[in-house]
């Protein structure tokens, strides 16, 4: 573990270095990604070794912090955490030194390199922490940081709002989070997580769970704490919402988890309450990406959506644990920990695509583009990839994740469990379900529009692949996401150790439970293998065929026409709209123009809005509201120095009869 | 020379002065009561005798008395001259009840004191740290409860020392550069609040200030 220390060291050395005066700014995104390359290099050896069944490290330290040591640790859990966050931040590095090349703004490249690296050690030190004042200060650092990174595009008045939104939503979250530590450690008298009592006087340790699931849940973003993350993804450079979207928020997820092993065995509402957030979030989150015209912000809801998958998992797995069903315990997290790595991997390859759509168009908006599959084929192939790995279809790495909660889930029916266990089960199955085919249409959709058919708008550059520092990073993550779909079997051990580090199952009750997934895991990698061979035998085929043959390229789609334009084509809003139409109940889609009227209509134009409808109906009157009422206190506020010196006079007398009493 | 009987006798002169401070809407008096309780007050480190070097307890004395007891009445009458006032119109609060609120902000001190646990006991009379309290609140009523600046300029000083007979009773014996340094800032004060008291009477031809807002943000 001491090589993963330094390797944080060097990583945030390196950050400061690019921020020196005097660099010529090109050089400070190549410093910074010197430091990350060579902290990856120190750090990702342990946390593999941890994952693959290593003993857990611990290094402690006094400090004159009070409250404990400054004491962290590395097992299993923080490994399997740790091991995306080296691997997507170093290509994510990678990406954006191409990425920001042309950025106008060559003067603060230093600060954005040093919120990077920044960023990058506040989540290590994030989960390497086990102490409940080093966790929160690693936890504030990564807000900051990750707010200016988002803000780094500050002249644009969106991004500003974005900006504060994310600031305001993620403190608020903190401040649950600030509660649940004083909580634990006023009861423990250390904020060491080794002592945390599972049961703290005045609140039952149901109220610590719903303290942890409402401050961690601000960060990890499901419903109805996901308000910031439409705002905040598509705001920020592509790259850093492939890292905050595929690392940051799951620092949410790991924190709720170690928390939930801090408390104690849990309740058997816990579970169904996460079983049902998770749900909830799911649908809602990938009903929202299909009213979605911007292909950031679409896949900002759909985090929303990945993350409540991964929720319903865990709560699959907490009602195991709960109700002494092994087999539902350990799919249910296996599942919701192996979608953590997933996601990370599949959605930072979606928005670093997306990164390289918008960065060779200079656009997100759906409408504009069109037709790129012709000029971007690289980027294309990889968008196909990862949309295909979101939509759960297999053989990616997205199917085995929730093919290992659908085991989980039907475990529950096999077994004749009762009903508490059955029917959040059975909600999982059909949630999972419902979202893995809207997952599908709305990347259908978003593929479709932005890579195939004709380009919609001529104002649009034409667009052109990005150089190899943007693709390779892109390839090495579709990569991966093939090669875990294909053998997911591999993954097997790890995901044992890891379930069994938190769960108080051994390792080997764990192994029988997964090996029995092996199986059908083995067949599933070699129907994969079968259909990437029969593909690939069509493809050699139709060459084959076509060799001698005239082939003439035309338009994608003409329907017939005699003079087919490209507004002709499908548009996001129409591709979505039986789908938008059918659930408008839940997404208030606010429909500007209308239908052409009349025998010989005149110019007629649609357009069609979703804002977030929890932004709109619950945060807004919220907020309204409060700001509202602080207005009565500006009573308060007279304006002359002798009320505030009679407030402080009174403040004073009062505190000194308080403690004479 | 520990003398309890003058050591009490100072106390209980400037509890007087204090009442006559609040009483009074004559500022040439209120400003004399300032000066009184100053250079009383400033006595008590030798009357406490705890000092083992005589010498600084003396120059403490000597320093304070003559800022507190000389100095800043000297100022601030001279800024009374300027600025062309002689009385406090119209406070906020009434004079009655201005000295009813000392005599209960005493009666709290005393209770306060007969209850509060000090770091070590105070030297000197039980009386010291409950009069230094109760100086402290009237210069804070004195500051919340008139119109005039200089009677801001007033209160500050009153609050000043019974926070000098607060720390002598508490300390025993401030340390010397402690003290000195609180003195220099209270004179800083005063001095900066005399000038801008005197430069807003000639802006604004009054000093209330409950009128001078026409600078708020």
């Amino acid at each position: 573990m001491i090589f993963l220390l330094f390797g944080c060291g060097w990583i945030v050395l390196c950050g400061f270095a690019a921020l020196l005066p005097l660099l010529p700014s090109r050089w400070s995104g190549t410093i910074a990604v010197v430091g990350i390359v060579g902290g990856s290099m120190l750090g990702l050896p342990s946390a593999v070794s941890k994952v693959l069944g290593g003993t857990p490290e611990l290094a402690s330290m006094v400090w004159s912090i009070p409250g404990g040591t400054l004491s962290v640790a590395l097992d299993a859990l923080s490994g399997f955490f740790l091991v995306p966050i080296y691997l997507v931040c170093t290509l994510a590095a990678f990406y954006g030194l191409e990425y920001l090349r042309s950025s106008p703004r060559g003067n603060s490249l230093g600060v954005f390199w040093c919120s990077y690296n920044l960023l990058m050690v506040s989540m290590i030190v994030v989960i390497l922490a086990k102490n409940g004042i080093l966790f929160l200060l690693a936890w504030e650092t990564m807000a900051l940081t990750s707010f200016f990174l988002v803000t780094f595009e500050n002249e644009r008045p969106e991004v500003q709002a974005a900006g504060w939104i994310y600031l305001v939503a993620t403190h608020l979250g903190t401040a649950f989070l600030l509660v649940l530590f004083l909580f634990l450690g006023e009861a423990a008298g250390s904020y060491d997580f080794d002592r945390f009592p599972p049961v703290v006087q005045f609140l039952p340790s149901g109220g610590l769970f719903l303290l942890a699931l409402v401050g961690f849940g601000t960060k990890a973003g499901f419903v109805p704490f996901h308000v910031w993350l439409p705002e905040a993804h598509p705001a920020a450079p592509s790259h850093v919402s492939a890292v905050m979207s595929g690392l940051m928020i799951k620092t949410g997820i790991y924190g709720l988890v170690r928390i939930v092993t801090l408390l104690g065995p849990p309740s058997t509402w816990w579970g169904v309450l996460l079983v049902g957030l998770g749900v909830s979030s799911g649908i809602l989150g990938v009903l929202f990406a299909l009213a979605q015209h911007d292909l950031k912000r679409l896949l900002a809801y759909h985090s929303v959506e990945n993350i409540g998958i991964i929720l319903t998992g865990l709560g699959l797995g907490l009602l195991g644990l709960s109700l002494h069903l092994p087999a539902l315990a350990a799919l249910g997290f296996a599942g919701g920990l192996l979608h953590v790595l997933n996601h990370a991997l599949f959605k930072s390859l979606l928005f670093l695509s997306a990164g390289a759509v918008a960065h060779a168009t200079g656009t997100r908006e759906l409408d504009q583009l069109g037709g790129l599959a012709k000029r971007m084929p690289v980027t294309c192939f990889f968008f196909l990839i990862g949309a295909a790995a979101i939509s759960g279809l297999p053989p990616l790495n997205g199917f085995i994740s929730e093919f290992l909660i659908y085991l989980g889930a039907f475990s529950t029916v096999t077994a004749h469990s009762a009903l508490v266990a059955l029917g959040p089960a059975l909600v999982a199955v059909a949630g999972l379900a419902l979202i893995g085919g809207f997952a599908a249409a709305c990347f259908t959709k978003a593929f479709g529009i932005v890579f195939l058919g004709e380009p919609r708008d001529p104002h649009t550059p034409e667009g052109h692949e990005p150089g190899a520092l943007m693709l390779v990073p892109m390839g090495i993550l579709a990569l991966s996401c093939v090669v875990i779909g294909i053998f997911p079997a591999g993954l097997l051990p790890a995901m044992e150790t890891v379930v069994a580090s938190f769960t108080l199952q051994t390792k080997d009750d764990l192994s029988v439970i997964l090996q029995e997934t092996v199986e059908p895991l083995l067949i599933l990698s070699l129907a994969a293998l079968l259909f990437l061979s029969l593909a690939g035998g069509f493809v050699v085929l139709r060459r084959r065929l076509l060799r001698r043959r005239p082939v003439e390229e035309t338009v994608t789609w003409d329907c017939g026409y005699a003079q087919p334009t490209p507004r002709m084509q499908y548009t996001a809003s129409s591709f979505a709209q039986p789908f938008v139409a059918r659930f408008a109940i839940f997404l208030r889609t606010r429909h500007l123009g209308g239908l052409p009227k009349g025998f010989f209509p005149r110019m007629a134009s649609l357009s069609t809005k979703t804002p977030d409808v929890f932004r709109q109906s619950l945060y807004a009157p919220l907020f309204l509201g409060i700001e509202k009422g602080l207005h009565y206190l500006q009573v308060l506020q007279r304006g002359r120095v002798q009320v505030y010196v009679l407030y402080i006079v009174l403040a004073l007398v009062a505190l000194l009869t308080w403690t004479r009493k | 020379m520990n003398h309890p009987s003058l050591i009490e006798a100072v106390l209980v002169t400037v509890v007087l002065t204090n009442l006559q401070l609040l009483g009074s809407s004559r500022l040439k008096i209120c400003i004399h009561m300032v000066g009184l309780q100053g250079i009383v007050a400033g006595l008590l480190p030798v009357l406490l005798d705890h000092e083992a070097n005589p010498l600084r307890a003396w120059l403490l004395v000597v320093g304070s008395v003559a800022i507190k007891g000389i100095v800043f009445p000297k100022l601030l009458l001279r800024v009374l001259r300027d600025a062309g006032v002689c009385r406090e119109v119209e406070p906020f609060v009434g004079y009655i009840l201005s000295l009813l609120a000392a005599v209960s902000a005493l009666m709290f001190s005393l209770w306060m004191g007969s209850t509060l646990v000090l770091p070590q006991a105070p030297v000197g009379t039980t009386l010291m740290a409950p009069v230094g309290f109760t100086t402290i609140l009237v210069g804070l009523l004195v500051i919340i409860t008139r119109r005039k600046a200089i009677s801001q300029v007033i209160g500050y000083v009153v609050v000043e020392n019974g926070i000098y007979i607060f720390g002598v009773a508490l300390v025993g014996g401030v340390p010397m550069l402690v003290e000195l340094g609180v003195l220099m800032d209270a004179f800083v004060a005063v001095f900066l609040m005399g000038i801008a008291v005197y430069k807003i009477s000639r802006e604004f031809d009054h000093i209330d200030v409950d009128r001078l807002n026409r600078m708020q943000g």
